[in-house]
């Protein structure tokens, strides 16, 4: 029973540290779809995270964070947007670009406004998204097996966890159930297609990067705000990335990725509970060995598991009419 | 007095230096089969894409059933019935035909609803025209024919009126080609308008009604079809006489230089590409593999020339082995054995379009001691080379420091097949030497082609334009889906009987 209480809790923590990797891998196939190859998603979760953090102190309410957040992430998605379709801007120098803008700028600001070595003040209270018990937890928790998993895995996550699961059926539905959907999958294969069809491939591609920008935001807001009860510099720790791989490792599709991510997560979340124990055979492992298992599994699934992965085919190409 | 379906009026457009279209007036009639010819750079495609709102012309009108029209976008052509199939398909490889269809004309925000009402149009429009496509297969399983009738059905489906098309037959079989314009005189004899973008004057001749020839961005002359001939248009079209077929004589084949024996290969996914393939090339013969695109023309060409490796079977040449026995297929050992290659694709193959053309000219025999000083490459002696080929080879503009992807596609394709030619290869493998040609080069490197026959070379010759096999071919090798399925005289062919096993019917 003990055990099993363990894994719940266990998987409850994988939960909660996959919410940022799908915010972000659903973020980039928003970009990707459209043939956009967005590697600033890191950037964009930090400059969210930072503005969330920043927002959510003064104003004492993490919602009004979660909107300045949001309202940050897209204007750095239009910053790239700007680069990339109005210019015909390399995509990836783009995307760079904003991450390292995003590292130094935060650090930076959250230096000379707040003085506390590169945070943001510790948030609480409204401040900061609590977790949410639903209702009959305290009651059905005590029912064996359902009660744990109802109570610790379903029920105490914070608001965002909610929203994320949510967004999740929202995102597969808009991409493969509507009008907005087919012309953005059809614009990452094909622009020279969608242009002859009377669709304007730019106007298209800078609303496919406004939902990046939106999703990002929520990513970045809940990495401040939820999750942790600060900014801190460089919090995202490559998130992003590995967001991307999931991307690429679930096909650009969207339950696939989110299933890539939980994975990432689960990976994540053991580490977190392997460290200082003695393991069979080998022993106690050094911490940052086990450390980097999250991004070990990230470079083994990539290389040897994935399969060939089919891009959208114009992913990465500025459209321009000329052939 | 018959109606004006569209009328354009001092149309205009200039890309930079270049002049697209010169004060172009165009009147097409209604119900009626328009023919557009001219060489490539005749600003035929630019003319359509203005039409079509892909770009805006400079100056100059548009009216559309006598209806002044601003189509600054495609959606404005739609809008006013214009539909266009381009060459290069405008389809989605991995969507399904009815998903491409509904692209730009989803009929409301969610899928669903307007699925069903385009699944019943859909159905009419087959029914009506015999368009027949399966509306849940993906376009990259459907073979070129068919992806061309969804990008039919796409222009019927948004209600079309004038419908343009862009080198329709290019990818076509003769009896595709055929279908195609039973399908185009029904839907004239409905009252609707054609507009038919072509270089293939025989085609201009079997269909349209009213055929308009440019020139340099100008129109030069509009016939009356039944009044006028291919010589005639021929000649509007290049400025002066040409002979659209070169004299030839009989063929005076000599020994066996090529021996192909059961030769087979597979791609990089292990599919079969060549299935027992067994032919031969004698001394002073041109053999012409004709077939539609893709049915293993290229892997033959390729194996030949040591960019392939064969899976099984052998080649022979001049009575030995290639590769020698347990040497893997090098393109370098081809050539110093007197092969040369003239790829298919010359953007992708046959050139790097970033260098100067001296340097494209050496492509391949770079390390030739003549060009050479000491242990470096001299690029004088470079230069001189591909001034001289520019010479024999009648390349404009003869400049070896211009780059390469500057020259137009015939003198591009000149210094690639000159390069080869002026080595003086026994055997000569040539791809698609007129492809993107226009009418004068394509006579020039047809004579350079017979004159090397009539060295006694060897040449194999692969090409998808049949006229192209029928004009130069001793003899006629046809493939389809990676075997040879048939063998005509060149000179006794019968084009009919080609295209039927081009597209792999009869045997």
């Amino acid at each position: 029973m003990d055990d099993f209480v363990q894994l719940v809790s266990l998987l409850a923590s994988t939960v909660r540290l996959s919410i940022p990797l799908i915010l972000c891998a659903l973020a980039g196939l928003f970009a990707e779809r459209a043939g956009v190859v967005d590697i600033g998603l890191e950037g964009k979760m930090l400059a969210a995270a930072f503005a969330a953090g920043t927002v959510a102190a003064l104003s004492g309410s993490a919602w009004i964070g979660l909107i300045a957040a949001i309202i940050v992430a897209v204007v750095f998605s239009m910053i790239h947007a700007f680069a990339c379709i109005t210019h015909r801007g390399n995509q990836v120098v783009s995307g760079m670009a904003l991450n390292v803008l995003a590292v130094g700028l935060t650090a930076v600001l959250a230096f000379a406004w707040f003085r506390e070595g590169g945070q943001t003040p510790a948030l609480s209270g409204a401040a900061r998204f609590a977790p949410i018990v639903l209702p009959f937890a305290d009651t059905i928790g005590q029912v064996p097996i359902l009660g744990p998993i109802y109570a610790r895995l379903i029920s105490g996550h914070n608001a965002l966890v909610y929203l994320t699961v949510a967004i999740i059926p929202i995102v597969s539905f808009v991409i493969f159930k509507t009008r907005f959907g087919l012309r953005l999958r059809a614009v990452g294969e094909n622009p020279h297609a969608v242009d002859t069809a009377g669709i304007s491939v730019a106007w298209l591609r800078y609303r496919a990067l406004i939902c990046t920008g939106v999703l990002c935001g929520v990513a970045g807001s809940y990495l401040a705000t939820a999750m942790a009860s600060a900014f801190q510099r460089e919090m995202t720790a490559g998130r992003g990335f590995l967001a991307l791989a999931a991307l690429i490792f679930g096909k650009w599709m969207p339950v696939p990725a989110v299933l890539a991510c939980l994975l990432f997560a689960f990976a994540d979340a053991l580490q977190g509970r392997l460290q200082g124990v003695a393991l069979p055979i080998v022993g106690v492992v050094p911490v940052q060995a086990i450390q980097a298992l999250p991004y070990l599994l990230t470079v083994l699934l990539l290389a040897g598991f994935v399969g060939k992965a089919v891009a959208p085919k114009a992913s990465g190409i500025p459209y321009a009419k000329e052939k | 007095m018959t109606q004006t379906a569209l009328r354009l009026s001092g149309i205009d457009k200039r890309f930079g230096p270049v002049h697209a279209n010169r004060s172009i007036d165009l009147s097409v009639a209604k119900g009626s089969i328009h023919g557009i010819v001219g060489e490539n750079g005749a600003g035929k495609s630019t003319l359509m894409s203005i039409v079509y709102g892909y770009y805006q012309a400079d100056s100059g009108t548009i009216e559309v059933d006598g209806k002044r029209v601003t189509i600054a976008s495609p959606q404005d052509a739609i809008a006013a019935g214009i539909g266009m199939v381009h060459q290069h398909f405008m389809l989605v490889e991995n969507f399904t035909v009815l998903e491409n269809v509904l692209l730009g004309a989803e009929g409301g925000a969610l899928l669903a609803k307007g699925e069903a009402a385009a699944r019943a149009e859909l159905a009419r429009l087959a029914r009506d025209y015999g368009l027949d496509v399966d509306l849940d297969a993906k376009i990259e399983d459907l073979h070129v024919g068919a992806q061309q009738r969804v990008e039919i059905l796409k222009a019927l489906y948004r209600g079309a009126r004038i419908l343009i098309l862009d080198e329709p037959t290019a990818v076509l079989t003769p009896q595709e080609a055929d279908k195609l314009f039973e399908l185009l005189a029904l839907w004239r004899s409905q009252g609707s308008t054609v507009l038919l973008i072509t270089h293939k004057l025989r085609e201009i001749m079997a269909i349209t009604d009213r055929v308009t020839v440019m020139r340099q961005g100008a129109i030069v002359a509009t016939r009356e079809t039944k009044d006028t001939s291919q010589a005639e248009l021929a000649e509007l079209m290049v400025g002066r006489r040409v002979a659209t077929r070169v004299p030839k004589s009989a063929a005076a084949p000599g020994a066996e230089i090529l021996r192909v024996e059961h030769l087979s290969c597979i791609d990089e996914r292990g599919a079969a590409r060549l299935q027992d393939i067994s032919f031969s090339v004698r001394a002073g013969e041109i053999v012409g593999i004709a077939g539609v695109s893709g049915n293993g023309q290229t892997e033959i060409l390729e194996t030949l020339a040591g960019l392939r490796a064969v899976a099984s079977g052998r080649i022979l040449y001049k009575g030995e082995a290639l590769p020698p026995p347990g040497t893997p297929a090098r393109a370098k050992f081809a050539r110093s054995v007197a092969i040369a290659h003239v790829p298919e694709d010359r953007h992708r193959m046959g050139m790097v379009v970033g260098f100067d053309a001296y340097e494209t000219a050496i492509l391949g025999y770079h390390d030739d001691d003549a060009l050479r000083r000491g242990p470096l490459l001299s690029e004088s002696r470079s230069i001189e080379r591909c001034r001289d080929l520019m010479g024999q080879f009648d390349v404009r503009p003869a400049d070896p420091r211009l780059r390469s992807g500057q020259f137009s596609g015939g003198n591009q394709q000149k210094i690639v097949l000159g390069r080869e030619i002026d080595r003086d290869p026994d055997l000569l493998l040539v791809g698609q030497p007129t492809r993107g040609v226009d009418i004068g080069a394509i006579e020039f490197i047809h004579k350079r082609i017979v004159e090397m026959r009539d060295r006694g070379k060897a040449i194999l010759l692969v090409s998808c334009e049949l006229d192209e096999i029928l004009a130069l071919a001793d003899r006629i090798l046809v493939v389809c889906g990676g075997r040879i399925i048939g063998e005509a005289d060149g000179a006794a062919a019968d084009e009919k009987r080609l295209g039927l096993m081009m597209a792999g019917i009869a045997a």
